[in-house]
């Protein structure tokens, strides 16, 4: 793991960033407009249409609406989203249509900072995304506040844990289309039963069990106590498993990109 | 005189294949130097080792008096590349693709818009600095590669078939920067398949074939040591002419319809063969590079 990052220059790594910062600014108004809509679609949709129906939910012994509950949730969605489509489609596109890495590779940069570079874009992109998306739900006093700010150093975590597995597959797929696979067999089951709209403990025993193991599942119920400004122990383990599984598709992104790039 | 290159049995295999096979050749400070070959021979391979993209297999490679097994980003900031495919980022203006090139050099911000400017007026492009790459000709895109391999003030410069594609307008532009950043002193590493490109640009070049290297020398000399001085192209030749070329041993390529005859001393042959053999035509000509290329390289088609 030591020799992992020496082989990354932290100034290498930020010009890859640079980059896709620079790009990104020329179309920031297009970029900003899913994370302000979608969260209002989604509480519109789901929080007072659904509401009616489903009526208050009991989440760790506390009566919440279900607008309350599913606003984390759509934070949390969105921190996986932005940097698992980033570190798929983007990078793909700049690695196989665009050979931007090609050109890069024939600068100082080398392709451990310049995978590197993408996956904290990726991160950032999430960060971005959860800042805007914080401002549209604080404007339904379902954020606390100073607690709430917390979520911007979460969305980070996640994205770079995401971000990670996506780059993995971007070293894996032989072609764009295959990138269907893992959204429909990991980002969509993530997205549904992760304790998203409704609790795990509605899933029968097996079903809660995988559940468990969903990274989205952990990520969720960190936004939902950093959301209540409720704090536990158990938050520390949550953390943790995000962090590991970071350090896993981490080195792995890295090494399949390495076997990918250089020929 | 230290070499910029030296290359030494250097050898790249993928799987069972030798895409270069135990090639050692040395490139001199201000020289251009030429890396000539049919598709399929190495060119592109050999030259990717050499700035480093892909790792050699075998041998030993010194650019700049740097071994660069152990200093590949040091001497990847010192030189500039022209990659064969016209990578320019299609997200970003000409002037931004520039700037980010040099960002990636570690210029400043400063630095690197000041040095675009200049890139972007040498190479006659500043008229289209807020264009996207892809809105570009060929030629100015190639020019535009050109620019961005430029923008670290680079020793050494590689250049993968610079204007293959090129219309002969914008082939004679690229030719005149070159020759420009030649004059400056600039040491240039080019392959192609084109022998009047070598001829014009190439102080010294290598023709190699299926991964090896089958002559090396200044163009002039090899034109002489290979195919002579003037060469006679005789269309339809009759069976006279084949006896007498054979009655005289003189060396010749045979292909049915149309006969090659390499000279080395003075012109009284041609007038002699114009005289008694040629009843289609005959068309006597200075010798070439591409002479050289085809007597060595074969003339079977390469797919």
């Amino acid at each position: 793991m030591k020799s992992l990052f020496s082989m990354v220059s932290w100034m290498g790594l930020f010009r890859v960033w640079q980059r896709n910062f620079i790009v990104y600014r020329q179309n920031w108004k297009i970029s900003f407009l899913a994370p302000i809509l979608e969260p209002l679609f989604y509480l519109l949709a789901f929080g007072y249409g659904l509401s009616t129906l489903v009526g208050n939910i009991r989440e760790n012994g506390m009566e919440i609406s279900y607008t309350a509950f599913i606003a984390p949730a759509l934070i949390a969605i969105n921190i996986m989203n932005n940097a698992f489509f980033e570190n798929t489609y983007s990078s793909f596109v700049r690695m196989y249509y665009q050979k931007t890495f090609d050109a890069m590779m024939a600068t100082p940069l080398t392709v451990n900072e310049i995978i590197a570079g993408e996956i904290v874009w990726g991160a950032t992109k999430s960060v971005i995304a959860t800042m805007i998306m914080m401002a549209v739900i604080s404007a339904f006093g379902l954020i606390q506040y100073p607690s709430g700010l917390l979520l911007i150093p979460l969305a980070f975590m996640g994205g770079l844990a995401f971000g990670a597995v996506g780059m993995y597959f971007t070293g894996i797929v032989p072609h764009i289309d295959l990138f269907n696979l893992p959204f429909f067999l990991f980002i969509t089951p993530m997205f549904l039963f992760s304790g998203t709209f409704f609790p795990i403990e509605n899933l029968p025993d097996w079903a809660q069990v995988i559940a468990i193991t969903f990274p989205l599942t952990h990520l969720v119920n960190l936004a939902r106590s950093i959301c209540y400004g409720r704090f536990d122990g158990v938050m520390l383990w949550q953390l943790l498993y995000i962090v590991i599984f970071w350090m896993v598709f981490f080195p792995l992104a890295l090494y399949k990109m390495r076997k990918r790039l250089i020929k | 005189m230290q070499a910029i290159i030296t290359a030494k049995n250097l050898t790249k295999r993928y799987g069972d294949l030798v895409a270069v096979d135990d090639i050692s050749f040395n490139v001199l400070p201000g020289e251009c130097y030429g890396i000539l070959g049919p598709n399929g021979a190495g060119k592109t391979t050999t030259i990717r080792m050499i700035y480093g993209f892909s790792p050699m297999t075998a041998g030993e490679l010194t650019v700049f008096g740097l071994d660069l097994r152990k200093h590949l980003c040091a001497i990847k900031s010192r030189i500039g590349v022209c990659q064969q495919e016209n990578n320019l980022d299609p997200d970003l203006n000409l002037l931004q693709n520039l700037e980010v090139f040099g960002l990636f050099f570690n210029l400043t911000g400063r630095q690197a818009h000041e040095k675009a400017q200049a890139l972007l007026e040498f190479m006659s492009l500043d008229h289209r600095k807020d264009a996207k790459a892809l809105e570009l000709s060929g030629g100015m895109t190639r020019r535009m590669v050109l620019a961005r391999a430029l923008i670290n003030d680079p020793e050494l410069l590689i250049l993968d078939e610079p204007t293959t594609g090129l219309d002969p307008q914008s082939r004679h532009q690229v030719w005149e920067r070159l020759e420009e950043l030649k004059k400056k002193g600039l040491t240039v590493l080019l392959t192609t398949h084109y022998m009047d490109e070598a001829s014009r640009l190439c102080d010294r070049l290598l023709i190699m074939d299926h991964g090896r290297i089958l002559v090396e020398g200044r163009p002039a000399d090899l034109i002489r040591q290979y195919v002579g001085h003037d060469i006679i192209e005789v269309a339809e030749p009759s069976s006279d002419l084949r006896a007498y070329v054979k009655a005289r041993q003189l060396q010749v390529e045979d292909f049915g319809h149309r006969m090659i005859i390499y000279e080395s001393n003075g012109s009284n042959l041609y007038q002699e063969i114009s005289k008694k053999y040629c009843q289609e035509g005959c068309l006597l000509r200075m010798a070439s590079l591409e002479d050289v290329f085809l007597k060595l390289t074969g003339r079977e088609l390469r797919e």
